[in-house]
């Protein structure tokens, strides 16, 4: 006997037993999802290749670094890590900035319901490239473009931003009440005011929500791209992977840690009271 | 709205803010913008500006390198990219295996005992902070070259990421259900499996979809640093200036996060 919901209630001799309702209901999806799952992980497991004794000599290694955390070593690459923290930092707060500036324009750009079609279509290409590729990737070209130096990550960051941002802003653009904006355009609003009176309270207040979401965000990537080149801590830290001085690398990731629970705590925080 | 009455020759006059709301928010500005002037003194102090004056050249240098692409690339290209949905695939699954129970540890109405809350959180906010590419990094050290180390590097990042949204559902759950299941003298564990878990089901594969689906971006740059998959590939071709290549793996790259972001979308909205 089967319930409304899909519940299945099946009679053994007098008692009744309830069994619970299955994710998916249907069950011809439901055997083929799991068959199809059991040979894609066959075939997937198959197919890594582990050199086992590979494994066993980096263990050591493992171990060594584990210990490092315990002991980290903030003191032999003090200046560096100083230097490279900074660096991270100043490059989030300018990439940030920059790039919400032109996420604004591009998320009008991309809403559907407040501009014009080829603008539409140019602004969403150019979220979907900077949303497809990772950060390091888009790094890797700004660096070939602008040298090495932080300046390549800054734009490669805002790039990103813009990607993020744009995005959001405008599926938040496309979801606003459109009784304001018909309000305000009744009084004769041009396509500006319009935007400045009706669109812009509206999406504000999750716009800055957002932004201190993307500061995050950037400092976490700024720890990055770094390793191909574009500045700030990462240089750092593959610097210290690769010479093997675990107890420099143990203490810059515990400093990028620390970082990014305080900026979460505040962004939380600065969140709370921006709404 | 904030909004204050001040007087002025007795007859009220509206502000949107009080004075000292109005000081706050100068100061805000000033500091902000102080501390912005002074990042981009930083940042331009330490670029080589001969070098962007170049950039416009270099850049139509690049782009002519790159076309046309050297399509017949794209046949050596396969294998690499099955290695890089495996990457991102298997290291979700260990990552959704290792997440689940920390979630439940460090949300605030399941967790068992108080001490191993903040011992849980600490394990999601280390894994969150470091990117997947440094766990990469590591790992390649330890484990050498790989897709092994690029799933687990996936994997210790989606535990942060997915440990959180699912510790926050299930903070949010309603408390009906589950006082329904106590009432019937079911115990700690089956109060979970009745209880907590079909409400957060729904999210929680919405959560893990939406994972794959970033690391199935993640894991395209993984092999920058030995991690395999589709970024040796890309490293080598770097490496040898072989921008031709470069393009066609760029395209099989936007390709496929295309598709899984589409996927991805057409899952959630199937949960949801």
């Amino acid at each position: 006997m089967t319930g409304g919901r899909g519940e299945t209630i099946t009679t053994t001799g007098h008692a009744v037993t309830w069994r619970r309702p299955p994710l998916i209901r249907d069950r011809r999806w439901r055997w083929g999802l799991m068959a199809g799952t059991a040979v894609y992980l066959a075939l997937a497991i198959a197919s890594i290749e582990v050199d086992w004794s590979r494994v066993v000599d980096g263990l050591a290694r493992g171990a060594a670094f584990v210990a490092a955390f315990a002991q980290p070593d903030f003191v032999s690459r003090w200046e560096d890590i100083v230097a490279g923290i900074l660096e991270s930092l100043t490059m989030t707060v300018v990439s940030t900035f920059i790039g919400i500036l032109l996420s604004i324009p591009v998320g009008l750009g991309a809403a559907r319901n407040v501009s014009a079609w080829p603008v539409y279509m140019f602004c969403r290409g150019m979220i979907a490239v900077s949303r497809t590729f990772q950060e390091v990737i888009i790094a890797i070209l700004f660096v070939a473009m602008f040298g090495f130096g932080p300046l390549a990550g800054v734009v490669t960051l805002a790039f990103a931003t813009i990607g993020f941002m744009a995005k959001l802003l405008a599926e938040d653009i496309e979801s606003i009440d459109w009784r304001q904006v018909e309000a305000v355009r009744a009084t004769g609003a041009g396509w500006w005011q319009l935007m400045n009176h009706a669109v812009q309270p509206q999406v504000t207040p999750r716009l800055l929500g957002l932004s201190l979401y993307r500061l995050d965000i950037n400092f976490r990537e700024s720890a990055v791209i770094g390793i191909v080149g574009a500045g700030g801590i990462g240089a750092t830290l593959n610097t210290a992977i690769d010479r093997y001085e675990y107890g420099s690398a143990a203490a810059i990731l515990l400093v990028i840690i620390a970082i990014v629970m305080v900026t979460e705590y505040a962004s939380s925080h600065a969140r709370r009271f921006l709404q | 709205m904030p909004l204050s009455i001040a007087t002025r020759n007795h007859q009220p006059v509206w502000r949107r803010r009080t004075t000292r709301a109005q000081w706050a928010l100068w100061s805000a500005w000033l500091v902000g913008t102080a501390l912005l002037v002074l990042c981009s003194k930083v940042i331009a102090d330490n670029t080589t500006w001969s070098f962007v004056a170049d950039a416009g050249r270099q850049a139509g240098d690049l782009i002519g390198r790159m076309l046309p692409p050297e399509w017949y690339y794209a046949g050596e290209l396969w294998r690499p990219l099955w290695d890089t949905l495996n990457i991102a695939t298997l290291g979700t699954g260990l990552g959704i295996l290792i997440a689940f129970p920390i979630a439940f540890l460090a949300a605030r109405n399941t967790s068992p005992h108080p001490a191993l809350r903040p011992l849980a959180l600490m394990v999601i906010v280390s894994s969150r902070s470091i990117n997947s590419l440094i766990w990469a990094l590591l790992l390649v050290l330890i484990l050498g070259p790989g897709t092994l180390a690029g799933i687990i590097a996936i994997a210790l990042r989606s535990i942060g990421f997915i440990g959180k949204l699912l510790y926050e559902a299930i903070e949010e759950i309603h408390l009906t259900p589950m006082e329904a299941v106590s009432a019937t003298g079911a115990s700690r564990l089956q109060l979970m499996s009745y209880g907590v878990l079909p409400q957060i089901m729904p999210a929680f594969a919405g959560i893990s979809v939406y994972r794959w689906d970033i690391n199935i971006r993640e894991a395209t740059v993984l092999g920058l640093v030995g991690a395999g998959g589709i970024g040796l590939e890309l490293n080598a071709s770097i490496n040898t200036l072989a921008w031709d290549r470069v393009a066609v793996i760029f395209v099989l790259i936007f390709a496929t996060v295309m598709v899984s972001e589409w996927v991805s979308a057409k899952v959630r909205h199937a949960i949801i």
